[in-house]
């Protein structure tokens, strides 16, 4: 176990550097020159204030050697400023915790509601409750996410006001049910799906006809027996899932008016602000891929096949 | 006299045979089934699977459901502890246990009989123990189910089971998990499961089918032991003959559904009725094969030539090595098509730790041109990995390997790819081997393109022939195979395998998986195309009585090296290494031939 920690640790590095560096290349490789944008595009600030600037975000260097200084300034826990010298380190802690109270809420109500749904249509496949959940599931996976997110808005919030219309004043958990709700429909459809045909193919195995034959009830026999298999998949699609809702979600964030990292990330991909994109999906990538490290230790505890391999 | 007619004479027959137990034998069955119907319903047509069946089992009692897959045996054995698939149901009939009618018995009454009255050892170990639970959890489950113990009490008779069925320190077992248990140990954990509330009746569904020789014989040995101390009743599933003649007191034949003869053990192998009990005593390898040996060895020869008359073990002396050495045809006799010397695989295993494990260890063997080589061990002999290596599938680590006379351990990508032409392996899981969504004509004609041989026209021809070669309708060369059968598939994997016309096919384990009658007709087959295309064979095999019936050689193989060589006839007449002997004794059947020959000389 110990040694599978390690190795999978190690795995992590090559993936952090390879991803940081796309990341890097991409957005400032990119046509344009942000110094100029932050003008406003207009040519009323001088040639001098301009190398200036781009002097100090090291805008001159080969992009390695810019990838490389940024690198070692993350180290020491400087993720630098933005083109407006803010410090990007301050603009993520300021937006950081409505977005994780937003993906927070909306990952439990997934696992909350989408892992007995799952199961309730396996348990029941092809009868009412399976047809019923399919149906709902192919809705939530067809119907764009602003169009629920403005009617629930508009139903919920504006026509029978049962939770705020916009914004976080009222604070957790009623300012955030309702837009985390909307951005929780998605992945909750795809765990209701996952956790039902992981199931059902658990339901015909072997050792689940030898548990049967043993006796014991058929509620024992799902719970222990099939479910616990039948979960291996559903954390793998869990973890991922934490990880996409922790990077704030740009379009529910918008309608709702929320003042999270994708409303921020959004704002600075529109204004070229390199700076703060680069330290904002950085940021992003390390959560991500601590998650899923979680995710692979884990699955480990969940199947001692992996455990010993 | 057919037994679903008329089932009564069991009960009357029971005496003999249920005089083997000690347990105490009373007049009223432990079982009794009668008519019973079972039903599957797919793509809304319901197909009958069991057909009137009836049965009775006494108390102690060990009787053996005997068929060939599809025959409705499990099916039968499902519909006691009404443990059918989803879309089976039971249309007709009464299974009575115990007095109670298990057909419409609730749920909650079932629950209670499952386990308790009635244990069940399923088929394939490596699929019926939940691999995230630990193996002694595992057990006391049924314990704590049925209320016998509970907690720690549970955790300790647990123990007490895995040492019953003779597995070794226990105590840290308990705590293990599936994969860390071998076949063998695993089937006896089912066991252990199936016995622990010693219940009334076992269902042994296929017990060690999916096991070693050796392995089969001690977990049987250790099933009847148990089973006799504890009186249990046994209903052993099987599509083994000799394997249920010898471990049962009355047989069941079952075929298409329908119980075709039923009876005291003895009498149905000394005097079958029915004439699929007799196709069923013929094709059994170990039972006939001293006779059905020199059959098909001599088809060689002389091809067709009727069974001989005469004692089971009366046949095997004739079969000496002057004999088969007179086998080959004409011309080749003498000319080595492969010669491996002192082959060596070491494996190294992942990991810091850096274990290596010598899979093949200094090998030397020759196969003669037109003749065939078997390779006998159990799994894990390297007997496998040593066809990799000829095959070129793996890398030497030591020693050479000529095929006509060209060093294969030296060759480049390009050359042996040339190589492969002549050389073909047949595998053993017919299901597996072949691209499901391959058609039958996509499969064989893949060497051909492989290999850039040929045009279209050329190539369908070619699929006819070798399709008519292996005794197929050419009408299958448009079919799936999911369509055939899997005798049927096994012959389109050799006709795959003599597509480039290959001077050695390398059949590993090549008719384990087929029923005894496909497995019979196929061994006819390769013996039949060896003699007319002048092929040679290494057969890689766990089973020796198959291996006696076609070899012309064998080198029985433990751990990586060869412990013994020679003709089937030295070496089932007179073995020399402790381990042959052990091989042999553990052929299911082997005791019973001088039984039976016994018996047809009194």
């Amino acid at each position: 176990m110990i040694g599978y920690t390690v190795r999978r640790l190690l795995q992590v590095i090559p993936v952090f550097l390879g991803t940081t560096f796309l990341i890097f290349t991409v957005v400032f490789a990119l046509p344009g020159d942000p110094i100029d944008a932050m003008g406003g595009g207009r040519q009323h600030v001088s040639e001098s204030v301009k190398n200036e600037l781009r002097q100090r975000y090291n805008l001159e260097d080969p992009i390695v050697v810019q990838y490389g200084k940024y690198m070692v300034n993350l180290a020491q826990g400087d993720l630098g400023q933005d083109f407006q010298g803010r410090e990007v380190s301050s603009i993520i802690a300021k937006n950081w915790p409505t977005s994780i109270a937003l993906g927070l809420t909306a990952w439990v109500i997934q696992i909350l509601i989408g892992i007995p749904l799952g199961i309730w249509a396996a348990l029941r496949r092809g009868r009412l409750p399976d047809k019923f959940v399919a149906v709902l599931t192919t809705l939530a996976f067809a119907v764009p996410v602003f169009v629920v997110g403005y009617v629930a808005q508009i139903l919920l919030g504006v026509e029978w006001g049962w939770f705020p219309v916009a914004g976080v004043k009222a604070g957790w958990p009623t300012a955030f049910i309702l837009p985390a709700s909307v951005l929780a429909i998605m992945g909750l459809a795809a765990t209701a799906r996952l956790t039902r045909t992981s199931l059902i193919e658990n339901l015909n195995t072997d050792y689940v006809r030898t548990a049967t034959a043993k006796g014991i009830s058929r509620s024992r026999v799902v719970m222990n027996h099939a479910l616990r298999n039948s979960l291996i998949p559903v954390v793998t699609f869990l973890g991922i899932e934490f990880g996409a809702l922790m990077g704030g979600a740009i379009i529910i964030e918008g309608i709702f008016n929320l003042p999270g990292l994708g409303n921020e990330i959004f704002k600075a991909i529109g204004a070229q602000n390199g700076p703060t994109v680069v330290g904002i999906s950085t940021l992003l990538v390390i959560v991500f891929l601590l998650v899923n490290l979680i995710v692979d230790l884990l699955y480990a505890y969940l199947d001692p096949r992996i455990r010993h391999a | 006299m057919s037994g679903a007619d008329n089932p009564s004479p069991l009960a009357t027959k029971v005496d003999a045979g249920a005089a083997r137990k000690a347990g105490p034998v009373t007049e009223t069955p432990l079982l009794a089934i009668r008519d019973l119907v079972v039903a599957f319903q797919a793509d809304g047509h319901e197909t009958v699977a069991v057909r009137n069946v009836s049965f009775t089992i006494l108390e102690g009692q060990t009787v053996a459901l005997v068929g060939e897959s599809g025959s409705g045996k499990s099916t039968t054995a499902a519909a006691i502890n009404r443990l059918l698939a989803e879309n089976g149901r039971i249309m007709g009939g009464t299974v009575l246990f115990e007095g109670r009618d298990l057909a419409r018995a609730s749920q909650r009454e079932l629950m209670k009989v499952r386990g308790a009255g009635i244990g069940l050892v399923p088929q394939d170990p490596s699929s019926n123990l939940n691999p995230v639970i630990r193996i002694g959890d595992q057990i006391a489950e049924v314990l704590i189910a049925h209320g016998r113990a509970k907690g720690k009490a549970a955790k300790l008779r647990a123990i007490e089971l895995l040492e019953m069925v003779g597995i070794t320190d226990a105590a840290r077992r308990y705590r293990q998990y599936p994969h860390e248990f071998s076949g063998g140990m695993r089937q006896r954990v089912l066991i252990a499961i199936g016995l622990a509330c010693r219940p009334k009746l076992l269902i042994a569904d296929e017990p060690t089918s999916a096991l070693d020789v050796t392995v089969q014989r001690t977990v049987l040995d250790q099933l009847d032991e148990l089973t006799r101390q504890m009186g249990t009743a046994v209903l052993l599933i099987t599509h083994n003959l000799a394997l249920a003649a010898e471990r049962a007191d009355q047989i069941l034949v079952m075929n298409r559904g329908e119980i075709v003869e039923a009876g005291n053990t003895r009498e149905i192998l000394e005097n079958p009725q029915h004439e699929y009990t007799r196709k069923l005593l013929e094709a059994a390898p170990s039972l006939a094969s001293a006779s059905t040996a020199h059959q098909v060895v001599a088809n060689n020869t002389a091809r067709g030539s009727s069974a001989q008359a005469g004692g089971v073990g009366v046949a095997v002396p004739a079969d000496g090595p002057s004999a088969t050495g007179s086998l080959p045809p004409a011309g080749v006799r003498g000319d080595d098509l492969v010669v491996v010397k002192d082959l060596t695989k070491i494996f190294n295993s992942r990991g810091v730790g850096g274990k290596v494990f010598t899979a093949v260890d200094g090998v030397s063997f020759s196969i003669p041109r037109g003749q065939t080589v078997s390779l006998v061990g159990e799994s894990g002999s390297g007997k496998s990995t040593t066809a990799n290596l000829i095959l070129g599938l793996e890398t030497v680590s030591a020693g050479s390997i000529a095929f006509d006379g060209t060093q294969l351990t030296t060759l480049r990508r390009r050359e042996l790819f040339r190589l492969r032409r002549r050389m073909q392996p047949v595998f053993q899981n017919p299901y597996a081997s072949l691209d499901p969504r391959f058609t039958i004509e996509d499969t064989i004609t893949e060497p051909f393109r492989v290999h850039n041989l040929g045009t279209p026209a050329s190539r369908r021809e070619s699929v006819r022939t070798l399709l008519d070669q292996v005794a197929l309708p050419s009408t299958v060369a448009k079919r799936l195979p999911h369509e055939l059968s899997g005798g049927q598939r096994q012959r389109v994997a050799i006709a795959r395998a003599l597509a480039l016309s290959p001077e050695l096919v390398v059949l590993d384990e090549a008719v384990s998986a087929l029923d005894v009658l496909v497995q019979a007709q196929i061994l006819e087959l390769l013996a039949g195309l060896q003699r007319d295309l002048g092929l040679s064979y290494l057969f890689i095999s766990h089973d020796l009585a198959v291996v006696r019936m076609i070899s012309h050689s064998l080198h029985v193989m433990q751990a990586g090296r060869i412990v013994e060589s020679g003709t089937p006839g030295e070496i089932f007449r007179n073995p020399q290494v402790e381990y042959t002997k052990e091989l042999l004794a553990a052929i299911p059947g082997a005791g019973l031939s001088a039984v039976s020959a016994m018996g047809s000389a009194e």
